[in-house]
């Protein structure tokens, strides 16, 4: 039992600015707030009140009037420091030589592939492209799921394609739109998509692959099979409404799906202070009711070990994971942007030259003896000589043939398109000299 | 004078029944009944119940598909069209959602890529342009854009068009919208036959399909053959029907529009003035210009019949359609189109009884183009 105390009484008698105090029983003047004064009364103390109301039943009553704006922000997890060394002895990764050097290999082959199809989007040779850089340490990401577990990405992820075996052919000749194309041509460059590795295409809408993710992770709930789904995007697409539909719906539904947000710094020119107020995008999946974790993104081996507990958790209890990995976006949005436009050349190069995912995994690397320079200098050589040969080979190629522009809008084609496709196949045979159709794959 | 045409319907309304169930009572019967079984023999079954049984002989025959939706399960359905099914397929089969369009259709669409069949039914269609993103770009897109490598094999249900009394944020009618899609397949059923038939075939289809029922057809009953009570029965999307064979001019409508041609006809046939065709075009895309050329060239007129607003609707596409074609050599008067008013429909009874198409308006509009000829 304890004397009621009208909350208006309590707020007259001390001063406007709201007072953090645990609730007293009687009305005292704000000066007699102690310790000791509540112990005084420990007799009386209140034990505290369980909310009923079904909307809230973890809740308490409490009599102190306090508006919060903010929570404790939540810590971000790193195993390195930046110069690759293991911070905390217990976390140091336990994974073979041949493990850990391909994740670096992988990183290093993106980097070169980046740099190349950039130049070549400059060149007028493909029209569009989107590089990696800063954020390589997501590979670790990839290298902590099961094969089978599908991804969904945004845009900026092309590393987990390679790290699960897309060859460079592959990438090139997507980008290249040619016949070899999977997506046949139909896409921007960047826009991959694997069936075989479980590689959602690529969707341009923004965050739109979040609440799909939700879904294929209902789907292979009900299979049964022990996997999960990997759903990447950033923190400007986390404004979206469809990221809080997402996560709303895999918390509810309990979906075997990681979200990973790469919050990168940017979205195009719009800074993460400009983004949201909020402690992050962490802070939300704390709102919707799941597991999180923030992690230091440009640090492999926290990347790795955070998804590894998520994807166990997922997996094993069917619930929803939100990985915040905090990095920095070194390369512009897209051969679209400028980024000199809206933040200082020397912020870029303070932060390749302090903060480099490449640079602290290397280090770590070569303190273990599984890297050197020599190294180095080869694989990034054989690489880019392996990146121009795939690269000059998809450029010659032809693109898809004319009639694959009718297929698959349906599973077959529809009458009207029928139509339409015979139509043009008789135009084409009539005026070859206005249909030079010299640059498309034969129809088959 | 608009109240005065009202009351001379109305009176002429129970003689035209008794006409009818003399000269054709299965026919009188699909277009008369009202919300009550008809003694009379034969099976008859609302449309409600004839979704119901689709959905249930879907979902017991296939355990890939699934229901989800807001209200869908526990409450059996805003509309109670998905009555009982929680109750026999459970919570996995039969998923209630929180109340986020975009999140619950998109969370259908990801799962159909993933390999299930979703049944995603939007409480009207009006709601779903929260998720239409998800529907178009993704759902429609996604196989063509993946180089087939990625089916969506989705159904989207829910009633669309004019309800009573809801106002304009509740009445909107989508066929025009989504029939423009490529890589959607669209479909308006009319009656039970139409219901059961095109939901059972769309949750067949392995492209994604919207299905467009209507609120007002819910409670309605019509007689069902034996091979529509099959549970195999399906209606071919793509195929419009003959309601009513006609020589002088052809109605094609859609939907609950489908009722009101056929009330209409009956009624100008009963005053001798013409005989009508009537059109239920039964799916909007791909549609179905093959019947409708055909039987323009045999009446050589055509009304065409939506709640839909008039600017760039169905109508519209059909008009264009058979002015590209053949047909267009067979007119001898051009083609009218009847459709709701070009306002957002109004709350207010009488204003929204002015703002769809019914009976009266389709006759008038039908002896109109009876007086005009090409030429003359």
């Amino acid at each position: 039992m304890y004397a009621r105390v009208s909350v208006r009484a309590l707020a007259r008698s001390i001063p406007s600015k709201a007072i953090k105090t645990t609730p007293a029983p009687l009305a005292y003047s704000a000066k007699a707030f102690s310790t000791s004064a509540l112990s005084m009364d420990s007799h009386k103390k209140k034990e505290r009140v369980k909310v009923h109301f079904p909307g809230a039943l973890d809740s308490h009553f409490s009599q102190v009037l306090e508006i919060r704006e903010k929570m404790e922000p939540i810590d971000t997890f790193r195993v390195m420091d930046t110069d690759g060394k293991v911070l905390d002895k217990s976390l140091e990764p336990e994974v073979t030589e041949e493990f850990a050097t391909k994740i670096y290999k992988d990183m290093l082959t993106l980097n070169v592939m980046d740099l190349i199809l950039y130049e070549a989007q400059r060149q007028g040779r493909i029209s569009f492209y989107m590089t990696n850089a800063g954020e390589e340490a997501y590979i670790g990401s990839a290298a902590a799921l099961d094969p089978e577990d599908e991804i969904f990405g945004q845009y900026r992820e092309a590393g987990t394609l390679l790290y699960r075996g897309f060859t460079l052919d592959q990438f090139m000749n997507q980008c290249y739109s040619n016949d070899m194309d999977l997506g046949k041509g139909r896409q921007m460059p960047v826009h991959y998509g694997s069936k075989a590795l479980h590689f959602q295409t690529i969707s341009s809408p923004l965050a739109t692959q979040l609440p799909q993710a939700s879904g294929a992770a209902y789907a292979i709930k009900r299979s049964g099979k022990k996997n999960c789904v990997m759903c990447y995007f950033g923190e400007g697409a986390a404004s979206e409404g469809d990221f809080h539909a997402a996560l709303n719906i895999a918390a509810t539904t309990s979906c075997p799906v990681i979200f990973f947000c790469r919050n990168n710094g940017f979205a195009i020119s719009t800074p993460a202070n400009e983004q949201y107020k909020g402690d992050g995008i962490a802070s939300r999946g704390v709102g919707y009711g799941m597991h999180t974790i923030r992690v230091d993104g440009n640090d492999v081996w926290a990347v790795y070990k955070a998804t590894q507990e998520a994807r166990k958790i997922a997996v094993e209890q069917h619930k929803p994971v939100l990985i915040e990995a905090m990095t920095y976006r070194v390369g512009h949005h897209s051969t679209s942007d400028d980024s000199s436009a809206y933040r200082s050349k020397k912020e870029v190069e303070d932060w390749k030259r302090h903060d480099n995912p490449m640079v602290r995994m290397r280090k770590w690397l070569e303190s273990k003896g599984w890297w050197d320079e020599a190294r180095e200098n080869a694989h990034k050589s054989t690489q880019r000589t392996a990146v121009l040969k795939s690269f000059a080979a998809a450029e010659k190629r032809k693109k898809p043939a004319v009639s694959e522009m009718f297929n698959d809008v349906y599973d077959k084609l529809t009458p009207n398109l029928i139509e339409q496709k015979k139509e043009l196949e008789e135009l084409i045979k009539k005026y070859p000299a206005h249909y030079d159709t010299s640059n498309y794959a034969k129809e088959n | 004078m608009s109240s005065m045409l009202k009351k001379a319907v109305t009176v002429s309304i129970p003689s035209v029944r008794q006409a009818l169930l003399r000269s054709n009572p299965v026919l009188a019967n699909a277009l008369l009944a009202k919300r009550s079984y008809n003694s009379k023999g034969g099976v008859e079954m609302t449309v409600r119940d004839a979704l119901n049984s689709a959905l249930e002989e879907e979902m017991t025959a296939d355990e890939k598909v699934y229901l989800l939706g807001e209200e869908v399960g526990q409450y059996n359905g805003a509309y109670k069209v998905s009555k009982g099914l929680l109750d026999k397929f459970g919570p996995k089969r039969v998923i209630d959602t929180p109340i986020t369009e975009s999140g619950f259709c998109g969370l259908a669409v990801g799962s159909a890529f993933a390999g299930l069949k979703p049944v995603c039914e939007f409480m009207t269609w009006n709601f779903a342009m929260q998720a239409i993103d998800q529907i178009v770009n993704s759902a429609a897109k996604t196989h063509y854009m993946s180089g087939g490598n990625v089916d969506c094999p989705i159904t989207f249900r829910g009633p669309n068009g004019a309800a009573a009394g809801v106002a304009a944020q509740h009445s909107q009618c989508f066929a025009a919208w989504y029939g423009s899609v490529p890589g959607l397949k669209v479909v308006s059923p009319w009656n039970s036959e139409d219901a059961k038939g095109l939901l059972k075939a769309a949750i067949r289809d392995p492209n994604p399909v919207v299905v467009l029922e209507n609120e007002l057809m819910y409670g309605i009953s019509f007689p069902m053959s034996e091979a529509a009570l099959s549970k195999d029965f399906v209606v071919e999307i793509g195929k419009a029907k003959i309601e009513k064979e006609g020589t002088d001019v052809t109605i094609v409508a859609h939907s609950r529009s489908v009722g009101f041609a056929l009330e209409a006809a009956l009624l100008l046939e009963k005053e001798g003035i013409c005989s009508a065709e009537v059109i239920n075009l039964r799916s909007i895309r791909p549609l179905d210009t093959e019947t409708i050329i055909k039987s323009v060239k045999k009446t050589n007129r055509l009304v065409t019949v939506e709640g839909g607003w008039p600017q760039y609707g169905v109508g519209s596409e059909i008009c264009a359609q058979i002015m590209e074609s053949e047909a267009f050599d067979h007119l001898d008067a051009p083609v009218v189109r009847v459709t709701g008013a070009d306002v957002p429909t109004p709350y207010a009874q009488n204003l929204e009884a002015y703002a769809f198409p019914d009976t009266e308006v389709i006759a008038r509009v039908v002896k109109r183009i009876l007086n005009k000829k090409i030429g003359a």
